[in-house]
Parts: C-alpha cells; structure tokens; sequence
C-alpha cells in the first residue's frame, strides 16, 4: 500500500513503514540519534491499536526508559486492528502499559483538537526539556475498512459507524466549536470546504497524471553506492540474475 | 610486520574508526563494561566512554532498530551481536528495515550501519547458536555481506564496511579470534566485493570463505605434497558484492572447482556460486562442479561429531580428489 511509503525526511518525516510495530524502534533510534548529535528535538513514533502487543513495540519501550531518550509514542486507538476490537485482542488498558516501563503516559480524545494539543504540548516539553518518554493514547474511529480487501460488514455495524460520524466526527466537531466562538462563519465553511476540496482535486490530478515507473527503475534506490556510482568504493557484482 | 589476533584486529579497526569519526557508536550485549563475550571490544570503554560504547539489554529487535533508526539520521552505528545466530530475533529490524527502508523512501534514506559478531559452529554450543546465515541475509538486495577469514582481510574490510553507506553485515568467527596474522603499521582498507586468491594453483579452484579457507589452505598443502594436485584457493571475502570476475579467472585457469563451504547445502551460497560458474564459464568447465558444505542437519552437540558435521581438512581433500578425478 501506498501509506506504507510516504517518506520525506526533509520535513522530518521518517516514513511509513510496512510491518505492524516494526518502526518503532526506530522511532527510537531517532530520538536516539536526537540525543547522541546534541540536537534539541524529540521523535514521534506512531502506531495502532493493534501495535500494542508487538514484540519490538515493549522492546522499545524499555529502551526508550532506560536511556531516557526524547520519544513519544503514540498509540491512535480507532478500536480495531483490522477486523478484531480491542477487546478481542489486547488485554488492560494500552497506554497504562507505559507504567511498566516507568514511563509516563497519557489518554485523551482525538475528536478534540484542543485536547490532543494540549497533551501533546505536555509530554514533547517533557521529552525536550527533559529527555523523558512517554505513551499517548489517542481515541480515535475510522469511517473506512482497513484497507480495499476489507469489506467492512462483519465486525461492526453500521449504526457505530453513524453514531460517531453524528456525534464525534473531529472536523465537526471543531466546526461547530469556531461557529459558537464566533470564529466562522457559514460562508467562510463553504470557502474552506471548497479550497479543501480543490486541493485534494488537484493532488488526485497530479498522481494520476504522474508517470509509472518503468522496468528500468526496479533497481533503483536500492544500494546507495548504486545510486551514486562515482562515489562507489566497493567493487564486484551488487545485483544478481 | 608486526603480528596480531583476528580479535585484536577487530578491535583496532573499532578503534581506529571511532577516533576518525564522531558518529561512530559500538552498542551491543557486554560490549562495554563485560569488555566483550568474546574480548573484541575490550578497552574500548576505558578508551572512548560509556557514550560511544555502550552496553545494551538482551532485546535485539530493539536495539538492533534502534541502530538502524539513529542510521538514517547518520549516525554510524557498529552493533554487536555476540552470536550471528541471534539475527532470528531481530529479523524484521535487520531485513525489512535495514534492507528496505532505502528502497521504500525513494532513495531518501540510507543505512550506514554495521551489525558484526560470529557466525560459525565448532565450539560445541550447539543448534541454535552455530548459525551461519550469509546466505539468508546475501539473499536481500540493499545489504551487503562480508566474511572475512584472516586477521588483515578482517581489519582492512571492517574499516571499509563502517564507511560504507550502506547496511553491512560483518560474519566474524569465534574459532578464528585466536589466529594471528601479519598486520601493517600504516592504515589500509580492503574494498568490499573483491576476491583474494589465497594459494596459487593450476589443477583445481577451491571457491570458499571465511574459516573454510583455513581448511582448504591446509588441505592444499597435502594434496600438493601427497597427490601431486596444484590447488588454487579464491577467498571471496565477501558474499554481496561478489567478485565473480576473480573465480571466473580462476575457473579458466584450472577447469575444475570444488565450492567449500560453513552452510547448510540447501540454497547455500555456494548454490549461488555453482549457478553462476556453470552459466558464465560453462566451456571452461572440465566436470561437474563439486562442493562440500556442513553436513544437512541441525549443528550437533557432540564435540567430536561436530567436527566431522563441519567442513574440515579431510573433508577437503577427499572432495578434492573427486572433482580432479
């Protein structure tokens, strides 16, 4: 899947990754590296709900405590991993975990902007003043399945899905915040609604437009020496047929 | 020259490397304050401080991540597994991340790491510490896999694959740390993927790496001085870059090769190597490729036996009068 390989380290931005937990360590080794460079910074790392009962994910975790590194890691809870809740496959609460490794941790709701800033801002000041990590919950939902193969009629039904869009859908929810505040305006949602739009239009248009790879470019991107062959210091053959 | 352990020219490349380069980090299992399970980080931490030497808990997928992580910012991380065979824990780190984190960014990221320690049995530690997985991790394009067999080759080569850019996966040997070999005062590095022909010969190319040189170095002995055969003895060095050219030279001079290797037979690199020789050199051939790898089981625990399991001067020479016969 495409989620898999969204990378731009320009914006620190370390990737997607593809294996369930497997890029947390990683998200380790940045902050890892935040700290061993001397930067100031700290390092997200981002997982499901169904992360959580990883192998690597508590190896992280307790690396992550014993050398006090600056890394949050945040669990985005919408209930299921794939087909199976919550409840049929994690034991105890996710976050609470964290105590486990002395960590600390927090929960908050991801339908609501200001409260997920708020504990956001809470615990990265933690992680870059202090070099502490920490366990975010974020409750959250998906509309969608899980991916195209999932059908989405076999373990939730259509109601759950409708009583959080009604009730809990965060860029409403937000909406009808500003509208109380006096923020927005019904005209101003309809120009933000149409620019939204025309900048997802306009994203769509470029994909499709964008050219496939060719045959030629399967073995690109693959060594570094590869790609930069006149700084290549290793001799024989790197691809085999 | 002077004279040094394969183990002790480890630790100078280490040493060497993390003088010249700042982001140079030794992490790894008793690495630091242990001096190492093996002694080949000994004195490092006294030398360079717990920062850049550091001991880390038993938890490979972790830690070995973790390296690969602080990698792509750039840092250099040399990780040490005190047993190859413990990869099996951390495969997903060392062959989704490391091999393909290059691949999957675009080209964005690279992986300047080096995950080292032994590979090998032969010291009686039994099934699931006498891996030799080379052939499992040269199956990955992005990675690049050295075995080295001589204290020079395992210095020179280490020193290389801590300034590579990409992943390299260093195959040490725990019955090689004591052998002792000539080493230059001045600094030197050997390029990863080039071959070295070990022993001249003109009857038969023995194809092999790592401490199956040893071995094939010993059987040539007897078999010029018993059997009147000329064997000539090409090191790989390194799996992945392979320098093929070097055997193909060797292939064409000889007409007869004899693969010897620490693998299990089944999809080996020496299956690779034979595939490759019989494709690229098929007329120079004079008969059948031959090989002789562990034998096909699980390591044994059996100290006498599992000498007899692993590839050995004996076990060469009988090879080798088969493929000359």
């Amino acid at each position: 899947g495409g989620s898999m390989h969204y990378f731009d380290p320009t914006k620190n931005y370390w990737g997607g990754h593809g294996i369930v937990g497997g890029q947390i360590p990683l998200g380790v080794g940045l902050a890892y590296g935040v700290k061993y460079q001397g930067h100031k910074g700290a390092a997200m790392a981002f997982m499901g709900d169904g992360a959580v009962n990883q192998g690597a994910v508590h190896e992280a975790y307790n690396l992550a405590s014993l050398w006090q590194l600056p890394v949050i890691f945040v669990i985005e809870n919408n209930g299921y991993s794939m087909g199976t809740s919550q409840g049929r496959s994690s034991a105890g609460a996710l976050a609470k975990r964290a105590e486990g490794y002395d960590m600390a941790w927090g929960t908050c709701d991801g339908h609501d902007v200001y409260e997920v800033r708020a504990t956001m801002d809470k615990f990265l000041t933690l992680a870059r003043e202090e070099s502490k990590p920490a366990v975010i919950e974020i409750r959250t939902y998906r509309y969608r399945g899980h991916s195209v193969a999932d059908p989405d009629n076999t373990y939730r039904s259509k109601q759950e899905i409708e009583e959080y869009r009604r009730t809990k859908d965060p860029i409403q929810v937000f909406q009808n915040r500003l509208v109380a505040e006096g923020v927005l305006t019904e005209a101003l949602i309809e120009k933000i609604d149409t620019e939204a739009r025309a900048e997802a239009d306009a994203a769509v248009e470029f994909s499709e437009a964008s050219p496939f790879p060719t045959p030629a470019d399967i073995q690109k991107d693959v060594y570094w020496e590869t790609d930069n062959p006149s700084e290549r210091k290793s001799e024989g053959r790197l691809f085999f047929d | 020259m002077p004279v040094f352990t394969y183990r002790e020219a480890i630790r100078h490349a280490l040493a060497e490397e993390l003088t010249r380069d700042k982001n140079v980090v030794v992490l790894g299992e008793e690495v630091a304050q242990f001096n190492g399970a093996y002694k080949v980080t000994e004195g490092l931490l006294a030398k360079f401080g717990p920062s850049r030497i550091v001991d880390t808990p038993i938890s490979e997928a972790g830690f070995i991540g973790m390296g690969i992580g602080a990698s792509m910012l750039g840092v250099r991380p040399v990780m040490e597994l005190m047993f190859w065979s413990f990869y099996s824990v951390a495969f997903d780190q060392i062959l989704n991340n490391a091999a393909n984190v290059r691949y999957m960014s675009g080209g964005q990221i690279n992986c300047p790491i080096v995950i080292r320690g032994p590979a090998n049995g032969g010291t009686n530690v039994g099934a699931t510490h006498s891996h030799t997985p080379e052939n499992v991790l040269a199956n990955h394009p992005g990675v690049k896999v050295v075995v080295p067999a001589t204290a020079y080759d395992a210095k020179g080569l280490l020193k290389s694959a801590i300034r590579d850019n990409d992943p390299v996966f260093f195959l040490e040997n725990t019955m090689l740390y004591g052998e002792k070999g000539e080493i230059p005062e001045e600094e030197y590095l050997i390029p990863l993927g080039k071959a070295d022909v070990k022993r001249q010969g003109t009857d038969l190319t023995i194809v092999t790496y790592g401490r199956c040189v040893l071995h094939s170095l010993a059987a040539a002995e007897v078999l010029e001085k018993e059997h009147e055969v000329s064997v000539e003895v090409v090191d790989l060095r390194s799996i992945r870059p392979l320098d093929i050219d070097t055997v193909l030279a060797s292939v064409a001079k000889t007409h007869r090769v004899l693969i010897v290797e620490e693998q299990k037979p089944f999809a080996s690199v020496g299956s690779q190597l034979a595939y490759m020789i019989q494709r690229e050199a098929f007329d120079e051939l004079d008969g059948p490729i031959h090989r002789i790898a562990t034998i096909d089981a699980p390591a044994i625990y059996s100290p006498p036996v599992e000498t007899e399991q692993l590839p050995n001067p004996q076990r060469v020479i009988k090879a080798a009068l088969a493929a000359v016969a």
